[in-house]
């Protein structure tokens, strides 16, 4: 089975890019099934299902929804094995821009879209930085001039990326990026896989539940804000 | 670049080499135009805070800077002109084999005609991808007469097709003259200042009403947005073909874009119903159940009745103008 790992911002269209493709490769007869990952809830699945494409979702709640992804990954395969899929697809979305869910070894796929501004590429992090394809979203409704240089600054942030344009709406670009789906290598399990960066540190009291404010109550993994000049400030 | 001295450079010395190099280490957070120390030196010497910015490891980070001094040395190397790209025909939805012979040159106008969900966009695709019979058509293209080199599918700097449309909006927060600098740097053309000012005057030439350059791109009219989106693609674009999806004849002088274009020797594709602008092309295609059905050259009638239509065209113009001022229609 094939695996493949997608994600992007919030709303950069991974879910319109997905069926898109997947309705080009249904037409080769390939089986393709999707596991989507997000935070609270999505109603992505009844969209899967409803194009008769095998589907779980997975919320991650109060964790990390990349810490959620790469705890999980594995039982994910295993149930596109059960299903007999030739090809599995990841969806997950980047909430925090420092997400990293792209693994060694397994095509990695980044969606942006050319509404989130050319200052975007640079803010996002190793999500964009160590993708295989960036694929660039809603380019039909933005000017040429703004697609060529909002491509320009995702090849300054991730220049060995190949970058593609798909529109989510016409499918315009998807068989393309179906081929290159399809030349992902083939992958049994994940079994001495590793992951092409560390994903978000954590661990303060915080992350356990803590609500109130200030230094007392806070532990472990905390880093303070480098503000300069408080004392020197006041007029 | 070989890649030893990549590594082992001073990176001022790069960047004063490679002055694009700066954009890089700048989109990491990093300033080095006055460093003095390689690559390695420069990663060793981070703080944690600054190795987490670059959101990749080093060696991931190494390989990225690898890549793009290769991306800008093909970018400087050649600007290999496209001076023909042939269509090998394929099939349509139904399998039935097309039959046609197609050969797009630069300086060319060749509208597309065919209902919604025909296969226009296909078309556009099969282009844009140089397939090479592995697109659901099966066409085939071929660029001046020979297989296509891969750059074409896969390189972001080397796309054959720039598209216009009339869906399309400026989302950028910068004025006219900031964003066709940002247009131009991001593309490295060189004589900037002189192209900013050439794409300036194009554009008003075409816009119905003029703008400044410190109008904000955002808040340009339909007609003087697509008339900007015009121009800026004549001279700063680099892909041999435009595609033109339906523009309005409203605030722009569509035959002058069009003539714009051919002058600056891009093969002009427009997908239109609209007679006028079907029959400035040389060539219509006809494209139903996804296939190209017809050629259809534009005969010397159909020219003559371009005139003609022309003339009815600018009486309507002349109406909408007297509805613009206020006018009464009572008497035409």
């Amino acid at each position: 089975m094939k695996f493949i790992t997608v994600s992007g911002p919030p709303s950069s269209g991974k879910t319109a890019v997905i069926l898109q493709v997947i309705k080009a490769l249904q037409q080769r007869n390939i089986d393709v099934g999707v596991v989507k990952f997000d935070c609270l809830a999505t109603d992505d699945d009844v969209l899967y299902a409803r194009h008769d494409i095998p589907v779980r979702k997975g919320l991650a709640g109060p964790l990390c929804p990349d810490h959620y992804f790469v705890s999980n990954v594995e039982e994910c395969l295993e149930w596109g094995h059960s299903q007999q899929l030739d090809m599995l697809i990841s969806e997950s979305a980047g909430l925090c821009n420092r997400c990293s869910p792209h693994i060694e070894g397994i095509t990695s796929v980044c969606v942006i879209d050319n509404l989130s501004g050319i200052g975007t590429p640079k803010k996002i992090g190793p999500m964009l930085k160590t993708a295989d394809v960036v694929v660039i979203t809603k380019g039909d409704i933005v000017s040429q001039a703004e697609r060529e240089v909002f491509a320009s600054r995702v090849a300054q942030v991730n220049p060995s990326a190949l970058t593609m344009h798909v529109n989510g709406i016409t499918g315009q670009g998807a068989y393309e990026l179906s081929t290159v789906f399809f030349a992902a290598p083939e992958t049994a399990n994940l079994q001495g896989f590793s992951l092409r960066y560390s994903m978000p540190a954590a661990l303060c009291s915080y992350c356990l539940g803590e609500k109130r404010i200030g230094k007392e109550y806070q532990m472990g993994n905390v880093r303070k804000i480098q503000l300069g000049g408080v004392e020197g400030a006041k007029k | 670049m070989k890649q030893a001295e990549l590594f082992t450079t001073p990176l001022n010395q790069l960047c004063a080499r490679m002055p694009e190099l700066m954009d890089f280490f700048a989109s990491f957070g990093l300033e080095v135009a006055r460093n003095e120390a390689d690559i390695d030196a420069l990663l060793a010497s981070l703080s944690a805070t600054q190795t987490e910015h670059l959101g990749m490891t080093p060696t991931q980070f190494r390989i990225a800077l690898q890549d793009y001094v290769a991306g800008v040395e093909v970018l400087d190397m050649e600007q290999d002109r496209v001076h023909s790209i042939r269509i090998l025909p394929g099939r349509d939805k139904s399998g039935q084999a097309e039959e046609f012979e197609l050969e797009l040159v630069p300086g060319q106008i060749v509208s597309i005609v065919g209902p919604t969900g025909s296969g226009k966009s296909r078309l556009l695709a099969d282009i844009e991808w140089v397939a090479q019979g592995d697109t659901p058509t099966g066409r085939r293209i071929l660029l001046n007469n020979a297989q296509p080199d891969t750059k074409w599918r896969f390189s972001t700097r080397h796309k054959l097709v720039a598209q216009l449309s009339q869906n399309m909006n400026f989302v950028m927060d910068l004025t006219v003259e900031e964003f066709i600098r940002v247009h131009g740097e991001s593309r490295f053309v060189p004589e900037l200042e002189q192209k900013i000012k050439q794409v300036l005057d194009l554009a008003n030439s075409l816009a119905g009403e003029p703008f400044a350059a410190t109008t904000q791109i955002t808040a340009l009219s339909g007609g003087q947005s697509r008339a900007l989106m015009i121009a800026d693609i004549a001279i700063l674009s680099q892909s041999p073909v435009v595609l033109i999806d339906e523009i309005e004849n409203a605030g722009i002088e569509r035959k002058k874009a069009l003539e714009l274009l051919v002058q600056k020797e891009k093969i002009v594709l427009i997908a239109t119903h609209d007679p006028i602008l079907a029959l400035l092309g040389e060539k219509r295609l006809v494209i139903s159940n996804g296939g190209i059905k017809k050629v259809i050259t534009t005969s010397a009638a159909e020219r003559e009745n371009l005139i003609e239509l022309e003339r009815m065209d600018r009486v309507l113009m002349q109406l909408r103008q007297r509805i613009r001022n206020g006018e009464t229609l009572e008497q035409l």
